[in-house]
């Protein structure tokens, strides 16, 4: 690695642990949220909005911004945490977070919070309006890139295999889907479920360019963003531990969306300073 | 008439429905070997765990995946089996809605969806978590039996006799916690209005979650001198006409209540039903946008879905 990307991945490495402080203090409050699913895709959502993606925040319908669609929208303390970051709208806002009438839902919506595209939570739904995002760029001739990010639980809704085949089909060379391969859904582990491996080779099937990575190593992530497209959609299969940060959070299946008592938040917080 | 127990402060004891449905689950499984449950990754937010643990084989977890939970239940049927679907309401009805209309209610399958969390329930998860369309949606399906359990008693038969019934069933499986409002005496009658308080000013049809509330309402205006009815419908469809046009006959007024979108639901049913037949002024209570964030308890009292709504309401009507 040069000593370029070794900067960009360091500098990434340092907003992630604070977005996961900020993540803690911003479940804290309601006392309630998916901490563990925030954890896991830390790392994927700050590469993207601090480093890949292009964006102005303070004009957020800025038709050229490239699109974002957090399709496993039960993390949004991940995404507000990023997105006030990246200066969509004031940090401080985060202690509102699931409160009465507050615009931080526990699900985003596009209608309230600036930065998202899509109002996500029911799961399957993200792919499918990445897809046509992607479509729009290519007939409105736009070089704007789509992201989606997706959990791997998720891809058990047959709504994704509907959209994969479609973006391969159409050869969406615009579409960049992560899937944050944590192995835990919601009340057990995926192979235990409804089983998903050989998963690189599905999506090949389909007609897309899989790229398997460690998804909290940042100079991956950001190489695998960067690579020269192929003429296809691109997956990357993001290997990811749910709860990634906090010891004893880390690959746990009850930390789905279990809230850390206050001396857990206290311990986490400390395992976080660095 | 009601024997609502009390707890020692005084305040009515309350019940999350799923511990009554669970424990009848598991029951009835224990009864009768054709009782299997499908999830969807809902195992725990079911309340299912111990069904898993007792008869690990008749629970079938297809994983995040509800139209095909939904064609899988069917086909379960087919095979001969008694199907009780486990899944959050709005991914229930919402998403497999198609499988319901077809796989479910136009082939005539006796299973059983239980909606799990419905409502309000999931009130800060916002409105993709909140099944407030349900009863529209299944009302449209005229042949789905559609039951809303007020409190564990009714939560309890209504599975008992949905195990039994050998039809297309949507029921909602409450979480809100509810005090008991039904008296251990009552007879469990599907398609029956179960009348709670006599009245003969205005009647108060609630379902579900709004029950007690609609007590709490009738004891208010009472204080007011206004006598009025209160009938729990747990049958959404097919609704109790008889005691709707009864209410419409012998009141000056109806005031419906529910924890579901005002288009469509228990108050559209009555609606028709009087309309046609015996018009009536009424008022409509339910949700009637999607919900912005909040509890359910806030949620609930930010709509009027409260004694104070309920007594407006009728008041209105009374005027
Ligand atoms: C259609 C739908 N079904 C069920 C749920 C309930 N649910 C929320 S999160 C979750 C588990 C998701 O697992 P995964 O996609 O692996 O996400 P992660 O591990 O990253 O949290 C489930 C079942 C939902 N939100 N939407
Ligand atoms: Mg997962």
């Amino acid at each position: 690695m040069n000593s370029l990307a070794n900067d960009r991945a360091a500098r990434l490495a340092e907003i992630a642990r604070e977005t996961r402080i900020s993540i803690v203090h911003t479940i804290d409050a309601p006392r309630m949220g998916h901490i563990g699913g925030d954890f896991s895709v830390t790392d994927i959502l700050v590469t993207l909005f601090f480093d890949v993606m292009r964006y102005r925040a303070e004009e957020p319908g800025w038709a050229g911004r490239d699109r974002f669609i957090l399709s496993k929208g039960h993390c949004s303390a991940a995404l507000y945490s990023v997105l006030a970051r990246a200066g969509y709208f004031s940090p401080d806002l985060l202690a509102s977070f699931m409160a009465p009438l507050s615009p931080l839902n526990g699900h985003p919506n596009r209608r309230k919070v600036a930065g998202v595209e899509a109002n996500t939570g029911p799961l399957g739904h993200g792919l499918p309006i990445a897809v046509g995002a992607a479509v729009a760029a290519t007939i409105s001739k736009s070089d704007y890139r789509t992201y989606v990010v997706l959990g791997d639980g998720e891809l058990q809704e047959g709504s994704n295999w509907e959209a994969a085949m479609f973006a391969g089909h159409r050869r969406l060379e615009g579409l960049t889907a992560v899937v944050d391969r944590n192995r835990l859904q919601q009340g057990a582990r995926t192979e235990d479920t409804n089983g998903l491996d050989p998963l690189d080779e599905k999506w090949r099937a389909f007609g897309w360019e899989a790229i398997v990575l460690d998804g909290h190593d940042h100079a991956a992530l950001l190489d695998a963003f960067e690579a020269p497209r192929i003429g296809k959609p691109r997956v990357l299969i993001a290997n990811t531990r749910k709860g990634k940060g906090v010891s004893f959070i880390e690959d746990r299946v009850e930390w789905h969306h279990k809230v850390p008592s206050r001396e857990q938040v206290a311990l986490a917080l400390e395992e976080l300073a660095g | 008439m009601n024997q609502i127990s009390v707890s020692h402060a005084g305040a009515p004891e309350t019940f999350d429905c799923r511990v009554a449905f669970a424990e009848t689950m598991i029951a009835l499984a224990r009864e009768n070997p054709r009782i299997v449950a499908v999830c969807n990754d809902s195992v725990g937010s079911s309340n299912m765990g111990g069904f898993q643990k007792e008869f690990p084989d008749r629970l079938i977890n297809v994983g995040i995946a509800e139209q095909n939970m939904v064609g899988v239940a069917a086909g379960l049927a087919n095979g001969g089996f008694v199907p009780f679907v486990c899944c959050a309401g709005p991914f229930l009805t919402g998403r497999a809605l198609e499988q319901i209309k077809a796989d479910i209610a136009y082939n005539h399958y006796g299973v059983v969806l239980c909606g799990q969390s419905p409502g309000l329930s999931y009130g800060e998860l916002g409105p993709t978590h909140h099944s407030i369309e349900d009863f529209a949606w299944m009302r449209a399906l005229t042949d789905i039996t559609i039951l809303n359990p007020a409190d564990p008693k009714q939560t309890r038969d209504a599975v008992r006799w949905a195990a039994q019934a050998d039809r297309p069933i949507y029921m909602r499986v409450g979480r809100f916690k509810v005090p008991a409002v039904t008296p251990e005496d009552a007879a469990f009658e599907p398609g029956r209005a179960l009348l709670l308080r006599d009245g003969s000013d205005v009647t108060l049809i609630a379902t579900g979650v709004l029950v007690s509330r609609a007590l709490a309402a009738a004891e208010r205006l009472a204080a007011r001198g206004v006598s009025a009815r209160v009938l729990n419908m747990m049958t959404i469809a097919p609704l109790d006409q008889a005691a709707v046009l009864a209410a419409a006959r012998e009141t000056r007024g109806i005031v419906t209540a529910e924890e579901a979108i005002v288009t469509g639901g228990l108050g559209a049913a009555v609606a028709e039903t009087v309309v046609q037949h015996h018009p009536a002024r009424m008022r409509i209570l339910g949700v009637p946008h999607f919900a912005p964030t909040g509890s359910a308890a806030f949620l609930l009292d930010h709509f009027g879905l409260n004694a104070d709504g309920l007594e407006k309401a009728a008041l209105e009507l009374m005027a």
